[in-house]
């Protein structure tokens, strides 16, 4: 285990897959998620996530009752939650926030945004 | 990146028959808002990964259709089969534009565009001309240029709301985030952090001031906290910048500057400027403002002049030629000036005035400050010396057919310019030993397992007073039994000398040995890293070895910072005095006959209960008179371990100027300087490494 542990929560595998390899050329490990259930089961797990990319877009539980359901954790409580969001959806983010999002990335995003959001937030 | 193109044609091509059925099902039942929602995320999921992964028409389009799909999501749409329609044609050319890029047939345009228009009237109006607005927006889409001006500084103040680090945010980072971009300077505002008791720990109290000067313009400041800047106070302001009028008289004077960030007003202000004190010191002691905010903004004065200053400097000439000879007698005067300062400080401390008392403190003060100013003057990066090696490094491996890149850590470390011309001659004959003995054939390391490029690492940092330099290599390192072999062999020690790793490579310092099997141009001549041992001691530095065979070598010079003045310990033997360095002194104890052993014709001396040597100096120098009732010892750290040197009196440390003692006693042993006490009397610099190794030679040859 050598970098900070990141988590990617995207029912998307080809978003999973790029987030994955970005993060990890830069030293940090991962951990996919394919959805909000299959998150929080993994976050109980052995796994010290430090940091969290959601999608707000899933089904079965969505972006937003996810960040909620992880902020309720006493664990997870002040960790870093980036969500993952289009353009179309500025009323979400702000959504997101309430529930406890740190920040947010716009959809398209290029591999060195994600590295610098990553480093505001998780130093 | 071909496997992420891969994984999304996959996933689209999934979504897409999904995307088929669930609108097939939708038309049977338009109600079902948990089909529409599936759509939709097909839909937003088929764009975003699209322009993720460079499918950018397949992303415009859909853009389009998710967008009518979010109002049928809102309601403000209904399902018709109009739309389910339309919906289905669009589902088919997004698919014809993903077997298009495989170089499949290219997909019609211009039923794109027929589609889109088609779309875009089921838009409700108000929509209608915003989607436009935006798509035309889009298409141009220029890169944001941010301006870059010179250097610009600002004062910004980040207050976070005390709910901050519910979101995750950590300030601190944002802060970090700042600093990268240019000088800062960070006032930390804790006024508002309540009593330990009151504390809620998940409350951030905490608000910030910070200065900061950089050419990245304001928009790159902004985007730092742009996580954040719905829950917190942040103004920034320019308060200087390149081409400003420059203000003769400096920046603006605190009072101002408080009064420009509303902490305090002008009547405040004029009404506590009728005092006479500070006016920091008056405005926090009428609690007119908070300590912090005076901390601040005087923190913001110092960067802006110190900003300015430079910028000045830059402008006209920023360095200045002058001759070593200047310097050497500025340096001179200055060690004068201590040598007086200390007379001064010892006078008045005998004196019972305490306004003296204070002066010569100040005056002490004061002159450490010259000091170190002026050796400062004097003072090089290393950086250019080490560079030139990199040549040295490369033509020597290429003359002795090894492969060797050298990696420099700490280039700006400065040292004295004396220091640094003396240390050029034993760098070089390290490193070559390096190449030469220490990193092994490419093929030899191949077979190791190493990369057949050896690596050679030389870095520099302060430590404390000192500086340590270091060469590291990744070589074959140094096998101590080889090393003792060849020492016994050489007769420099015994057969069954008891000696442990440190001791055994430690011997590679001493004149006459060389384990290099050929003499080659380079090393094998034996004068090598004896030469470099004494070289280093003479700048009152120590070198030393360490290895690990198959490893590596580690050589590392431990020099000190300034030549001219040290801490010394100032004893007297008989009407003599002289100074031990206070560096290697450990304690002073007395002297109790019954201590004192005789082994090997070596005194011996009980010292919390371990033997250790003991010299006595009034023997050593032959002083003559009458003895002290109690000896004194004082109890030094040499290499090989402690020693006790037997004095008469012990008087205090003492801050010592060394002057040399002259050409015609540079060779006195146990000497290694002199310096001119208060009273002008002279006095010895002992050096400690001569006597204890004189010590050491008399024993080790006489058994």
């Amino acid at each position: 285990m050598m970098g900070k542990l990141i988590m990617t929560v995207d029912d998307s595998a080809s978003i999973r897959q790029m987030v994955s390899f970005t993060l990890k050329s830069a030293g940090y490990d991962v951990v996919e998620a394919t959805d909000g259930v299959d998150a929080l089961s993994k976050l109980k797990g052995q796994y010290r996530v430090r940091m969290m990319f959601v999608d707000l877009n899933m089904p079965n539980m969505d972006g937003i009752e996810l960040i909620r359901a992880v902020r309720a954790n006493p664990t997870y409580k002040f960790i870093p939650i980036v969500m993952l969001t289009t353009e179309s959806q500025v009323s979400k983010k702000r959504e997101g926030k309430a529930a406890g999002a740190t920040g947010w990335i716009v959809k398209p995003f290029k591999p060195q945004q994600l590295l610098s959001v990553t480093k505001k937030v998780l130093g | 990146m071909d496997k992420q193109t891969e994984t999304y044609r996959e996933e689209a091509y999934e979504l897409l028959a999904e995307l088929e059925a669930s609108l097939l099902e939708l038309e049977e039942t338009p109600d079902d808002t948990g089909m529409i929602g599936r759509i939709f995320r097909a839909l937003h999921t088929i764009k975003g990964s699209g322009a993720m992964f460079g499918f950018d028409d397949i992303a415009e389009f859909t853009h389009e259709l998710e967008t009518i799909f979010d109002l049928v999501r809102g309601g403000k749409i209904s399902v018709t089969k109009e739309l389910i329609d339309l919906t289905l044609s669009a589902r088919d050319q997004i698919k014809a534009m993903l077997d298009a890029n495989e170089g499949g047939e290219t997909a019609d345009t211009s039923i794109s565009e027929e589609i889109i228009i088609a779309i875009r009237a089921f838009l409700p109006d108000t929509e209608k001309d915003l989607e436009e607005q935006e798509s035309e927006i889009r298409k141009l889409k220029p890169e944001a240029r941010y301006l870059k001006p010179g250097n610009i500084t600002y004062r910004i103040r980040f207050h976070p709301d005390p709910d901050i680090f519910i979101n995750g945010t950590n300030p601190i980072f944002l802060l970090n985030e700042l600093q990268e971009f240019g000088e800062a300077r960070i006032v930390a505002q804790t006024n508002a952090v309540p009593r330990l008791e009151d504390i809620e720990p998940e409350k951030c109290y905490i608000y910030w001031d910070i200065i900061l000067t950089t050419s990245e313009g304001i928009d790159a400041i902004e985007n730092v906290f742009v996580f954040v800047e719905d829950d917190c106070e942040i103004h920034i302001e320019i308060i200087d910048e390149a081409g400003g009028p420059e203000n003769e008289t400096g920046y603006k004077r605190l009072g101002e500057i408080l009064i420009e960030r509303g902490d305090i007003s002008t009547r405040e202000l004029l009404a506590v400027l009728e005092e006479q004190r500070r006016l920091g010191e008056l405005l926090v002691a009428a609690e007119v403002v908070e300590q912090g905010a005076v901390d601040s903004a005087l923190a913001e004065q110092e960067h802006i002049r110190t900003v300015r200053k430079t910028r000045k400097e830059s402008t006209s000439s920023s360095s200045i030629r002058v001759p070593s000879e200047r310097l050497d007698s500025l340096v001179d005067l200055v060690g004068e000036l201590v040598t007086v300062q200390a007379r001064l400080s010892q006078k008045a401390s005998f004196q019972s005035d305490p306004e003296l008392l204070s002066i010569a403190e100040e005056v002490q003060r004061l002159t450490a400050n010259l000091r170190d100013n002026t050796m400062r003057i004097r003072m090089l990066p290393i950086g250019a010396t080490f560079a030139r090696f990199k040549r040295l490094v490369r033509d020597l491996s290429n003359e002795l057919g090894k492969e060797a890149i050298m990696i420099i850590e700490g280039a700006d470390t400065e040292l004295d310019k004396t220091v640094i011309e003396q240390l050029n001659d034993p760098l070089v004959h390290i490193i070559r030993n390096t190449i030469d003995h220490g990193i092994e054939s490419p093929d030899f390391r191949e077979s190791e397992g190493k990369p057949r490029q050896g690596t050679i690492r030389l870095s520099a940092e302060h430590s404390g007073p000192n500086v340590l330099i270091r060469v590291f290599d990744d070589g074959a390192g140094i096998d101590p039994e080889v090393i003792r072999a060849k020492a016994v062999e050489k007769g420099l020690i015994v057969q069954d000398a008891d000696l442990d790793e440190k001791e055994i490579l430690s011997l590679i310092f001493a004149p006459g040995f060389s384990t290099a099997k050929k003499i080659s141009g380079i090393s094998g001549r034996g004068v090598g890293l004896d030469v470099v041992k004494r070289t280093v001691e003479a700048l009152r530095g120590t070198v030393k070895i360490t290895s690990k065979k198959g490893k590596g070598t580690t050589t590392t010079l431990k020099l000190p910072l300034t030549l001219a003045i040290i801490d010394g310990l100032l004893v007297k033997i008989g009407e003599t005095c002289f100074i031990l360095p206070l560096s290697v002194v450990e304690e002073c104890v007395e002297l109790i006959h019954d201590d004192l052993t005789r082994a090997r014709r070596r005194n011996m001396m009980n010292f919390r209960g371990k033997i250790i040597p003991y010299l006595d100096l009034r023997e050593a120098f032959m002083v003559e008179g009458d003895l002290p009732p109690v000896k004194q010892v004082v109890v030094a750290e040499a290499k090989s371990g402690r020693i006790g040197f037997g004095v008469d009196h012990v008087i205090g440390q003492y801050q010592t100027v060394i002057k040399t003692i002259g050409k015609f006693y540079k060779d006195a042993e146990g000497i290694s300087g002199a310096t001119i006490l208060g009273d002008g009397t002279v006095a010895l610099i002992l050096d400690t490494a001569q006597l204890v190794q004189s010590v050491e030679n008399e024993a080790m040859f006489s058994v």
